[in-house]
């Protein structure tokens, strides 16, 4: 009890300090009392409120070096044009609110952003909207942040080297992003050494390169994403433990896209996925214990190309609906389980009625197996001698493995629930 | 060379063949469109159906056509018309009769479906030229078997292996070189290699011009440059032209000297 009464007293006594502190709103505007950002955050003590209304405000290289509240109202504009970055926090516990940064260049020397986070922690970034920005958010070793609700719009054309990323860290742990729309950038979430992040209910759709692109950073986890439109898809590199969750990977078509790319990927689980209408919808290069449960494939050009180097993966009730090669490995043998999944092309039947086939099923076609010995040979897609090739093989296996298989398909597609649970 | 012509075409439009060749791209398309999933999964079905169907309609229909026209033609011949015209009359009649039950038969259904609202609209077009090209080729190659052998036999056996040589084998022939000669790039001798057969070219064609493209790859990327290009058009126009255009010179110049 007196334990309790202690932690009460503790809190109360936070409070008042932090009343006692942060008292003073500071007022940005045409005709208030500061007509500058920059002004307002000098003469600003710790845990004040900066208000900016309404306006256009060409500022660039703003330094925020203590705990303050940025608010804006109606989304004033914040033009970083320059050989600055537009907003730069170097204080714990700011908050950034409803502004609007555009314009900031891009430079070949130092990576530009509109809201840079150095060493700083326990941030939150809501609710803003960032257009035309080289970078969108960078965080450099900050963690404990939390970036929710901006919309952060780049202008890349095709170029991959011209255009930064919308949300970057690099060495943050920690952090969370949430509910953020990011479109035209080169990645639309870039993580490195930025373990324990959280990336829940983002919407990255239009970039030129990666949707979500993960190198090094472990035990992260994203739920409920869009990827849509993406110039190469998602690509999760070298990360552990990595859980993947209620995601929609869609419409990444074109020569070289992914629904998702997985390379030196351990431990990860991707579960209730959708992917739909990707060129490859998973490709895995060293790849290893991985689950892949209960996704659905649709509509793919490939629906899984698991090479050699994957081992002890598990693909256990999945839908592969319509996919132009549901399968595809380039070994005879592999460690990976195959079971239990819907394949819309098995042609077995059930006559002991439990749902399951009585047969297995061969998920891999000749012709795919032709492809990865011979990539151009895919212009006779399509063609009647194809067909009849991939028909006799079917018939009877002789150049495709016999050891990759799904012993029990099942007859009907799986019940699969692709929106995420409020508890996770 | 019109009045054989609108002799010829109007012959074939009475014929129940030319309704039932209609009435099968008509209920096919129609079927595809109401079950497929999408516009795009239509157009490819349609394009693989049309790949393998028209030659080999065209193909014998030619031969059946000519075989039958025989006694006709030395009727013709011993009135004073060019044999140039003559042959000439009955092969564009054939062509226009078949063409038109094609574009009709596939338009019907797609225009309905209201194909020309939809982004997929160029497919269809492609479809369309596609087909009709490829009904002139095959056309072209009957008349050159009809003409060339005067036992029926012989003339449908040899449309027959003609069809599936260019169909299917060829196919089979071109995987073999590529497997042979796996370790060369192999990016330019696919392209010649497609642009020689009529039905691979139709076939990577509508592909390239579809969603499918993405599927090709890197080779898919070289075809588009090609075929994107001036230079690319024409070399398929001009490969188009000589396979209708030799067969049919050929044609002309026989049926000139032949003793009927």
């Amino acid at each position: 009890m007196l334990q309790k009464r202690l932690i009460y007293l503790l809190f109360l006594f936070i409070g008042i300090s932090v009343q006692g502190y942060g008292q003073k709103r500071l007022e940005v505007g045409k005709d208030k009392a500061f007509t500058s950002v920059r002004k307002a955050i000098n003469n600003a003590q710790p845990f004040d409120t900066v208000l900016i209304y309404e306006g256009y405000y060409k500022e660039a290289d703003i330094q925020i070096d203590k705990p303050l509240v940025i608010e804006g109202i109606n989304y004033p504009e914040i033009d970083g044009s320059g050989d600055e970055n537009a907003i730069t926090v170097t204080s714990d516990s700011v908050t950034i609110r409803g502004i609007s940064v555009v314009n900031v260049s891009t430079n070949y020397m130092n990576d530009l952003a509109a809201i840079t986070l150095i060493k700083a922690s326990y941030c939150t970034l809501e609710n803003n909207r960032l257009r035309n920005n080289f970078f969108g958010i960078f965080l450099q070793r900050s963690n404990f942040n939390l970036i929710q609700n901006n919309r952060i719009e780049g202008n890349s054309k095709e170029d991959e080297v011209s255009s930064g990323n919308a949300v970057h860290l690099w060495y943050s742990k920690n952090n969370r992003i949430l509910n953020n729309e990011t479109l035209k950038h080169r990645d639309g979430i870039y993580l490195e050494f930025a373990d324990f992040t959280t990336i829940k209910g983002n919407f990255s759709h239009d970039q030129i390169r990666y949707g979500l692109h993960f190198m090094f950073s472990n035990n992260c986890k994203y739920i409920g994403n869009e990827f849509e439109n993406n110039g190469a898809g998602v690509a999760v590199m070298f990360s552990r433990n990595i859980l993947m969750r209620y995601n929609h990977f869609r419409r990444n078509w074109g020569s070289a896209s992914y629904g998702l790319l997985l390379k030196e990927i351990y431990d990860a689980e991707v579960v209730n996925n959708q992917f739909t209408e990707n060129t490859i919808a998973i490709y895995g290069e060293s790849a290893t214990r991985i689950k892949f449960l209960n996704n659905s494939f649709k509509d793919n050009g490939w629906g899984f190309k698991l090479l050699g180097s994957c081992y002890d993966n598990i693909v256990s009730e999945n839908n592969f609906i319509n996919n132009n090669f549901d399968f595809v490995t380039n070994v005879e043998k592999s460690s990976n389980t195959i079971s239990k999944n819907y394949w819309s092309e098995y042609s077995g039947y059930d006559l002991d009625r439990n749902g399951v086939g009585d047969i297995p099923h061969r998920p891999i076609k000749l012709f795919s197996v032709v492809t990865q010995v011979v990539p151009d040979a895919i212009i006779l897609n399509q063609s009647l001698f194809v067909q009849l090739l991939d028909l006799a093989e079917k018939v009877n296996p002789t150049i495709t493995s016999v050891h990759i298989k799904d012993p029990d398909p099942v007859m009907k597609p799986w019940r699969l629930f692709f929106k995420p649970k409020s508890n996770d | 060379m019109l009045k054989v012509l609108k002799y010829s075409f109007f012959d074939l439009l009475r014929s129940r063949w030319t309704y039932l060749y209609f009435l099968f791209f008509l209920v096919s398309a129609a079927t595809l469109l109401y079950l497929s999933s999408g516009t795009s999964v239509a157009v490819i079905s349609m394009m693989n159906l049309e790949i393998i169907l028209i030659p080999l309609v065209s193909i014998m229909f030619g031969t059946i056509y000519y075989y039958q026209n025989a006694d006709f033609n030395k009727l013709l011949l011993s009135l004073p018309i060019k044999r140039s015209k003559v042959f000439l009359g009955q092969y564009l009649g054939i062509v226009a009769s078949l063409g038109f039950s094609f574009v009709l038969g596939i338009s019907i259904p797609f225009i309905v479906y209201g194909i020309f609202y939809t982004s997929y609209w160029d497919d269809f077009l492609y479809l369309l030229i596609v087909g009709v090209i490829l009904t002139t080729i095959f056309l072209s190659l009957s008349f050159l078997i009809g003409v060339n052998n005067t036992n029926k036999m012989k003339g449908f056996g040899l449309s027959i292996l003609t069809w599936l040589m260019l169909a299917v084998i060829y196919d089979g022939i071109v995987l073999f070189v590529l497997f042979l000669m796996e370790q060369y790039p192999l990016e330019k001798i696919t392209l010649i290699l497609t642009i020689l057969n009529p039905i691979d070219l139709g076939r990577t064609f509508i592909m390239l011009q579809s969603d499918q493209a993405a599927l090709l790859g890197f080779t898919g990327a070289v075809f588009r440059n090609f075929f994107g290009t001036k230079t690319g058009i024409s070399v398929i126009s001009f490969v188009s032209l000589l396979w209708v255009g030799i067969p049919l010179y050929y044609n002309i110049k026989k049926f000139k000297m032949k003793d009927f």
